[in-house]
């Protein structure tokens, strides 16, 4: 403040403070972004990609699809990549739009190029819907386990809540009456434990942590052995198993593969939560009278889900492939429709006499897994300020 | 107290002792504190780090976690409710409604990936029924009243394109959000500069006269309570050991601490000279010394200061201090109140 300034008023930091340069959060990120080429060019495949499959869900789909995945030609089998088809011998129906064979027929003389597109949305829908459960799931036993990981469960309740999700499930899978016998007593024992709980609340605090510690645990404790359980799973195989007692179809892969993968997420979510749950602004939230699922939902997972969105990325990739694995193995997408998977499985026998029927759908999973491998690289190293330094 | 009238009271704290529990000890952050806080009165508490300052303010709120923390006893009267009665569902509804804080970081305080009209509106959203608009009207002034320019254009702003001075304005700004009757400022000048302190004060003692709220200022700064303090409690170890308006605490120090305390502020008469500073360091609260807590670093410790906890000495008018050792005019004041007596 200068000699000369009038009286103070509240008014009087507009000359004293200084102005920092505007820039927007995106914009600061889309500029170290644009630094790493490899991530740009990741990013661009990923968008393409996602064109090219959503075109292919319209083109290849319908009863008269532009492109006809299922169209069986076989005086044109094994033709080779931008071979003209021979018009004379095909039906009108039959002629490719493009006027060549893009990528070549398989050994029914089915264009590959349609199949292809075709499985271009079966590789992208497997990737975000296995994604978005797992990280659904892994960010609502990360944030239990960050938030509330210190509260105590009562190992009772805990066994009563086990006997509900059992009777479920064995309702799910056809056994009524055994489900809803354990199920009903689920809920009946755990309304039964919970309801005297509140009356006597002040009286069981007063036991002392000796009898608190021995029939409770905590939250953190409960979700976190959990998640070290599920990663002991060789993932796959499992997966093998559930698909081979499972009716085989699309949604249950997806559902499987984002069971058995949300536990990175969880992980990722609870340390995070751990260290925002201390920070100052958390706390600042709390004294403005906000209540915990405003607090979990709209100050601290914003701030948490960098490091997600950089699992999930490289997750969706991950799950192409394990979707491929399985089509190849032959329990993925039932065979008429076509994955990338199963075009390449069925390939395989005609690898000396047709290499693209191989060489065409590895080459897209390649390329496709390495475009999100990087851009989830590039995204990390944007949004972890400390790794920032390594493309400055 | 000779000069309240029992209606004035906003606050009344009356012997909070909180806890800490650790594996094996227990830390006695507050014990038996009572102040209390009068409407439009800004009201300081001073002392050392890790005196209780902090967590007096935060167990008003109802923000200590239990555990560790634990709430070993007393009563925190806010117009004449008790606070630690209430449910949690009922504490939200006070908070940042009729009793607001505000933080020592304000670089740390705000969310950094929301824009401050986002932040500010939060409070107004949760507490007020106002409709989009009228809340984007409401911050614009708030920040207007806190001495931001160009309110309106900033609202889109993240607390990274601010200066410090600028988000403690913003964060005053929150606090102000639902016409509190009480802001609890914890520190909200340490982490600035002293241009900007200065100016933060300034606004304050402004704000606190137009918007007629009350003020619990938590500092260890003695040059700030000389700007804005109405009433002075000095906090040592987690326990009051002098009260008074400024002038008591100021130009009549009673308790070795508070006189300690002042000698150790640098002044104009004191230039060229080594400042004074107390000798030893704060007890730790799990192993605090038994009798007065700070006998271990007073010069006018007698052997009774080691034995017997001290009580209060009134001086009149409001002025107390925790030190029968310096206190002649009455019967010994030794043990005649505990540590966690009345005040």
């Amino acid at each position: 403040m200068s000699a000369t300034s009038p009286p103070p008023s509240p008014a009087d930091g507009r000359r004293m403070e200084l102005q920092v340069p505007r820039r927007s959060r995106w914009e600061e990120f889309w500029r170290l972004f644009r630094r790493n080429r490899l991530a740009v060019g990741g990013m661009i495949i990923f968008i393409l990609f996602f064109g090219v499959a959503t075109a292919g869900l319209f083109l290849t789909a319908g009863t008269q699809p532009i492109f006809d995945p299922a169209l069986v030609r076989l005086q044109e089998k094994l033709r080779p990549p931008l071979a003209r088809p021979h018009v004379d011998s095909l039906g009108a129906q039959e002629v490719p739009p493009l006027g060549v064979y893009l990528l070549g027929t398989d050994e029914l003389g089915r264009d590959v190029f349609a199949r292809m597109l075709q499985g271009a949305w079966v590789s992208l829908t497997v990737g975000f819907v296995a994604v978005g459960i797992a990280v659904f799931i892994g960010i609502f036993m990360g944030g239990m386990a960050g938030y509330f990981g210190q509260e105590f469960i009562r190992i009772g309740h805990l066994l009563w809540a086990v006997a509900v999700i059992a009777g479920a499930a064995l309702l799910f899978s056809g056994i009524v009456a055994v489900g809803l016998l354990v199920g009903a007593g689920g809920v009946a024992g755990l309304v039964h434990n919970l309801t005297p709980k509140r009356i006597s609340g002040r009286t069981q605090r007063s036991w002392g942590g000796a009898v608190l510690a021995q029939n409770a645990m905590r939250v953190d404790t409960l979700i976190m052995r959990f998640v070290d359980i599920m990663l002991c799973f060789p993932s796959f195989f499992l997966i093998l198993t559930v698909v081979a007692l499972l009716p085989p179809s699309i949604y249950n892969i997806m559902i499987v593969i984002g069971l058995t993968s949300w536990m990175g997420a969880a992980r990722f979510v609870r340390a995070e939560f751990l260290a925002l749950r201390e920070q100052d602004f958390v706390a600042a939230a709390r004294a403005l009278g906000l209540g915990n699922f405003r607090i979990i939902f709209r100050h601290m997972m914003p701030n948490a889900i960098a490091p997600v969105l950089v699992s999930a990325t490289i997750g969706i990739a991950t799950a192409i492939l394990t979707e491929a694995g399985l089509s190849f193995l032959g329990f993925g997408v039932p065979p008429p429709h076509a994955t990338w998977g199963n075009i390449l499985s069925d390939g395989r026998q005609f690898i000396f006499d047709a290499p693209w029927l191989t060489f065409i759908p590895g080459l897209a999973i390649l390329i496709v897994v390495l475009a999100f491998n990087l851009f989830g690289d590039g995204l990390r190293d944007v949004l972890n300020p400390k790794l920032r330094e390594r493309h400055a | 107290m000779t000069f309240l009238t029992r209606s004035d009271i906003l606050l009344a704290v009356q012997d909070l002792s909180v806890h800490f529990r650790s594996e094996d000890q227990v830390a006695r952050a507050v014990e038996g504190v009572s102040f209390d806080v009068q409407r439009q009165e800004t009201v300081c508490l001073v002392g050392e780090s890790g005196c209780g300052k902090t967590v007096s303010a935060l167990t008003i709120l109802g923000l200590i976690p239990q555990p560790p923390g634990e709430i070993a006893g007393g009563r925190i009267l806010f117009d004449g409710r008790n606070l630690l009665d209430c449910r949690e569902d009922e504490m939200q509804k006070i908070r940042g409604n009729r009793i607001a804080m505000v933080f020592q970081e304000p670089l740390t305080s705000l969310n950094p990936v929301f824009t401050i009209g986002d932040q500010i509106a939060e409070a107004l959203e949760t507490h007020a029924d106002l409709t989009s608009a009228q809340r984007v009207e409401r911050c614009v002034q708030l920040l207007d009243d806190v001495g931001i320019p160009s309110p309106r254009e900033r609202l889109a702003d993240y607390p990274h394109q601010l200066s410090g001075g600028q988000r403690q304005r913003v964060m005053i700004a929150m606090a102000l959000a639902c016409h509190p009757e009480l802001v609890i400022a914890d520190e909200p000048t340490t982490a600035l500069d002293v241009t900007v302190q200065a100016q933060i004060l300034r606004l304050f003692r402004a704000l606190q006269q137009s918007h007629a709220m009350a003020v619990l200022y938590i500092t260890h700064d003695l040059g700030v309570v000389s700007v804005i303090a109405d009433r002075v409690y000095v906090m040592y170890a987690g326990i009051i050991v002098e009260q008074g308006l400024r002038a008591h605490i100021f130009d009549a120090a009673r308790h070795p601490y508070t006189q300690d305390l002042l000698e150790a502020l640098p002044t104009r008469s004191k230039r060229g000279r080594r400042l004074y500073s107390i000798p030893g360091a704060v007890p730790n609260p799990a192993a605090k010394p038994p009798g007065c807590p700070f006998h271990p670093r007073c010069r006018y410790a007698i052997p009774t200061c080691g034995q017997q906890p001290p009580g209060m000495c009134d001086y009149g008018d409001g002025h107390r201090a925790r030190c029968p050792v310096l206190f002649d005019g009455g019967p010994s004041h030794w043990g005649q109140e505990t540590l966690t007596g009345k005040v």
